[in-house]
């Protein structure tokens, strides 16, 4: 694109803007930014309370831009992806979304991300961190062309109860008939739009896809589309609430990806993290299949599971142990909520055979600064099932539009 | 379909024929597919103009060890030696040419004869304690194995045995390059060459390069045990080598066919299950073995679909692309070299004046192009073997160093050039040989990955250095001539020990399948 050969030199601008930008800055009254994958983002507008009640009781947009776009193409482009994640790419129907995680030769996770088949032969593999290396060279004896195309397509994510109400005062006549993980096209204002029914927070939701020079026009055109709905634009902080009451995890945070971590040890396989849901063994080889194999009838030594804990302190990064004396440790908390919505003190955490199994009792060790001075308190804490949250109107179709 | 073979190696060179010997003589099933229409892969005898005949590709043997010939009768199968402990004659423009094992001449000074005498005996120390090494599998780590661990401790037991002194000479010598060894030993620059050209042959080093200290120890002690005194010429060329080990097997009761390409490995519930030959025709068999280059075995013959990406990583980056190229004179004459009579050239002739003379020769390829005055070894098979060539006439072997896989102005172009510098070359040291030319053929790195099969044409299948040897050689996941996939094996020379006329690798692999079988 142009724009990229009219941009500075890196060393002069570090970080990208997204074709959100203008509004986005406008609407930032903190002005708090954080860094996403090489752009500036919006980590927190108003306060992070408001933006969070956006998601759970009206209409919120995310600025998603800068989650990492491939697109890929070809005639293996099929049988490229079913070896590269571990779900069976064969079963998803083009104009259709899966989620899906992928490993490395020793099963451990490299990410999650989302796959979009647009058609039969073209796909667009969405994730949070840069990993073309690895997907060129699992390439290796496939007819595929793997291309970023992060910069040429503008996201945003539109989540929350009202969302869809939103989405047809916006004018998409029939976007209630998507299902979830469904693709539609529409047309806005003469331009091309496409929208799936997806997200990261657990309720009813959708992420519109778009040219950047469109990015502007349709941001506008939402605001006022939903000004009666309850729209707000949300930063990451308030989505993370959301996405830890849904249950979603976080890589570097709930996980390292195993191609990045220098630790032996510290790789995480899909069964470690709860999600043998995603990974089909019989689907034939894919990456880390084997190791999944032999894992699997070795037993899970620990897991990743939902924890509900007493009293009403996040148990952010807080130790697991197996009793009251803390002197058996048998994990520690990735992440940590006081849930407004569910009235829980949640988390997510790597915990040790047999502790993980529903129902067991655990103790936190959380660790408390009140002005300057520290606090320390054991909580009990029950393994129990995610999502935390989970309104039965994410899965309704025709969706809530009013 | 018939009752599936207990073992299918596709290939049959010389590494695949052991291979495949071996288990037959286990009592096994076992069936032989070969691409061309003969066996041998490298080590095979071709015709290369009308009446003259040459070791296509190797054309000396000098590291098949003698068991290997005792265990498979390959004598009683039609192995003869024309030759047997010849001679390396490092040729001289002027003067003397050097002559090896040393005795006082070819201008030597006597403390170099001494000093000469000396290295080898530390050389030949040390190879005597790395040869165990060849004939067994390498050991995995961290398998926490009894095999695996009993296996660790033998190889530390066999350098701790050197003693004190030794294991420090040993080690301290071991990452050096010869180049800076030779020159603490000699002061000869014919002898420093002559010494230092072992150790590069059929490798992408110079003598200046890390590492060629290994390499000269690891030729050095596949040398020793090894038949026909070191240094062999099987009458009839390197093709009867093959021809003896395939009756050899065939005589075990092994099945071979040739013209018989495999296009894939067939797999069936995650286990390699039998193999799809080119031509459409399926074949079952519990145990499928591959004697083909790694790169060819893992990215053609079984597929990228069936691996995980980082082991396809490794794989596609295993060096695998040769630096060595053959040429092959049919001459109306003995050629004429400086003092040499027919007798003389019943010897392995080295172009290798001096270090620098190899280190200039490697240079060029840096850059992508040949060498203008390459190293090279030179045999004269007619000189003692007359069913090569019509009565009277001659054929000339030159293994010449260096050629690059690709030229960067492309083979096409510069093929001619190359080959008359090879010729010009060799005629400083023979005056008038370019009026004795009847054919000449040169076969590039890339010729020799297209008549062989060899994927970037590599002596050893793929570089022998530190980080391609012995315990992960070619490639984590690949060693002990196991695969990622059940029931799939490695025999060629891709695995350990590594390249030229050994065998080990096929007898390592047929024990190794009988192990996992049982
Ligand atoms: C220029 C040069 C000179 C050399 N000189 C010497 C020397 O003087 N002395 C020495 O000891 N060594 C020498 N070597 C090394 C030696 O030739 C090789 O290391 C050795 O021959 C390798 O044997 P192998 O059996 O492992 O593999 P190969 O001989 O390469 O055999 C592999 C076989 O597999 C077959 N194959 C491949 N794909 C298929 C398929 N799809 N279906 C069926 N069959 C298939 C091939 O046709 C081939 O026959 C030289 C090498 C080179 C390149």
């Amino acid at each position: 694109m142009s724009d990229a050969a009219n941009r500075p030199p890196h060393f002069k601008q570090p970080l990208l803007t997204t074709p959100f930008h203008s509004r986005t800055r406008a609407c930032s009254t903190v002005d708090q930014f954080v860094a996403w994958a090489g752009y500036t983002t919006v980590d927190v507008y108003t306060t992070v309370e408001q933006e969070y009640f956006a998601i759970r009781n009206a209409c919120s947009v995310y600025d998603l831009t800068p989650m990492v776009k491939y697109r890929i193409t070809g005639k293996d482009a099929e049988n490229y992806l079913n070896r590269l994640v571990t779900r069976d790419v064969r079963r998803v129907k083009p104009g259709r979304v899966a989620y899906s995680v992928w490993c490395n030769d020793d099963g451990h996770l490299i990410d999650d991300g989302t796959i979009f088949r647009l058609e039969t032969g073209e796909f667009l593999l969405c994730t949070a961190a840069r990993q073309l290396d690895w997907l060129l060279d699992s390439a290796i004896g496939f007819d595929v062309a793997v291309e970023e195309v992060t910069e040429s397509i503008a996201a945003l994510s539109l989540q929350g109860p009202t969302s869809c109400a939103v989405l047809k005062a916006l004018g998409l006549r029939g976007v209630e008939r998507l299902r979830p993980f469904d693709i539609g096209r529409f047309v806005l204002g003469g331009a091309d739009m496409t929208v799936s029914r997806t997200g990261f927070t657990g309720d009813l939701g959708y992420e519109l896809w778009m040219t950047p020079a469109d990015a502007v026009s349709v941001w506008d055109r939402l605001m006022i589309a939903g000004a009666s709905s309850g729209i707000r634009p949300i930063g990451s902080q308030a989505l993370d609430m959301a996405r830890i009451e849904a249950g979603f995890i976080m890589p570097n945070i709930d996980f390292v990806p195993a191609e990045a971590s220098v630790r032996i040890g510290r790789g995480r396989s899909p069964f470690e993290l709860g999600l043998e849901w995603l990974v089909d063994l019989k689907k034939g080889h894919f990456n880390g299949r084997r190791a999944l194999v032999a894992e699997q009838k070795r037993g899970a030594a620990r897991r990743l599971v939902g924890l509900d804990i007493d009293g009403n302190k996040p148990a952010l990064k807080a130790l697991l142990y197996a009793d009251k004396s803390c002197r058996r440790e048998i994990g520690a908390i990735s992440s940590a909520l006081w849930s407004p919505t569910c009235k829980r003190n949640i988390a997510l955490g790597l915990v040790d055979a047999p502790y993980f199994e529903t129902g067991r009792q655990v103790w936190a060790e959380i660790y408390l600064c009140r002005e300057l001075e520290w606090e320390r308190r054991v909580a009990r804490g029950v393994v129990v099932e995610k999502p935390f949250y989970a309104p039965a109107r994410r899965k309704v179709t025709p969706a809530w539009d009013r | 379909m018939t009752a599936p073979y207990h073992s299918i190696v596709i290939g049959g060179g010389h590494n695949g024929l052991t291979c495949a010997a071996y288990l037959a003589r286990a009592g096994k099933r076992v069936l032989v597919l070969e691409a061309a229409d003969r066996v041998g892969g490298a080590a095979v005898t071709r015709s290369f103009a009308p009446g003259f005949k040459v070791s296509a590709c190797a054309h000396l043997l000098h590291q098949m060890p003698q068991d290997i010939i005792t265990d498979l009768g390959l004598i009683r199968h039609g192995l003869v030696f024309a030759a047997e402990a010849m001679p390396t004659i490092s040729l001289a423009a002027d003067g003397p040419h050097l002559r090896l094992p040393a005795r006082v001449n070819g201008g030597l000074s006597g403390e170099d004869v001494t000093a000469y005498s000396t290295f080898m005996a530390r050389m030949r120390r040390f190879a005597a304690h790395l040869r165990p090494m060849l004939s067994r599998t390498p050991p995995r780590l961290g398998t926490g194995t009894a095999a695996d661990n009993g296996a660790l401790l033998r190889l530390a037991w066999e350098i701790r045995s050197l003693g004190r002194t030794g294991m420090r000479d040993l080690l301290r010598i071991i990452g050096m390059n010869m180049y800076d060894l030779v020159e603490e030993c000699f002061a000869s620059p014919a002898l420093r060459a002559a010494v230092a050209f072992d150790a590069v042959l059929g490798t992408n080093f110079g003598p200046r390069s890390p590492g060629t200290v290994l390499t000269f120890l690891y030729r050095l002690a596949a040398e020793s045990g090894a038949c026909g005194a070191a240094m062999a010429q099987p009458r009839g060329g390197m093709g009867t080598v093959s021809d003896a080990l395939a009756a050899a097997a065939q005589a075990a009761g092994a099945e071979i066919r040739v013209a018989a390409r495999v296009a894939r490995v067939a797999v069936r519930d995650d286990r390699a299950v039998g193999v799809l030959l080119a031509d459409g025709e399926t074949i079952a068999g519990r145990h499928v073995i591959s004697n083909a280059d790694p790169r060819t075995t893992f990215l053609n013959l079984l597929g990228a679909e069936h691996l995980d990406t980082g082991f396809v990583r490794r794989i596609d980056h295993f060096r695998q692309r040769g630096l060595t190229a053959k040429v092959h004179l049919a001459l109306s004459a003995a050629p004429p070299f400086r003092d040499l009579a027919l007798a003389g050239l019943r010897s392995r002739m080295i172009i290798a004046p001096s270090l620098s003379y190899v280190e200039t020769a490697f240079n060029a390829t840096k850059y992508g192009d040949y060498s203008a005055s390459p190293a090279m070894e030179i045999v004269v098979p007619t000189a003692s073997d007359a069913t090569m060539a019509p009565a009277a006439q001659h054929v000339l072997s030159a293994v010449v160093q260096y050629a690059p896989y690709s030229h960067t102005d492309g083979w096409s172009a510069v093929k001619q050039n190359f080959l008359d510098r090879i010729i010009e070359t060799i005629e400083t040291y023979a005056p008038g040989l370019r009026g004795l030319i009847i054919a000449a053929e040169l076969l590039t790195p890339a010729d020799i990955e297209t008549e062989f099969g060899i994927s970037g044409g590599h002596w050893h299948h793929g570089e022998l250095a530190f980080d391609q040897f012995f315990m992960v050689r070619p490639v984590p996941g690949a060693t002990q001539y196991e695969s990622p996939l059940e029931g799939f094996f490695l025999c060629g020379a891709g695995s350990h020990p590594g390249g030229g006329v050994m065998g080990l690798g096929g007898r390592n692999a047929a024990r190794q399948v009988l192990k996992k079988a049982a």
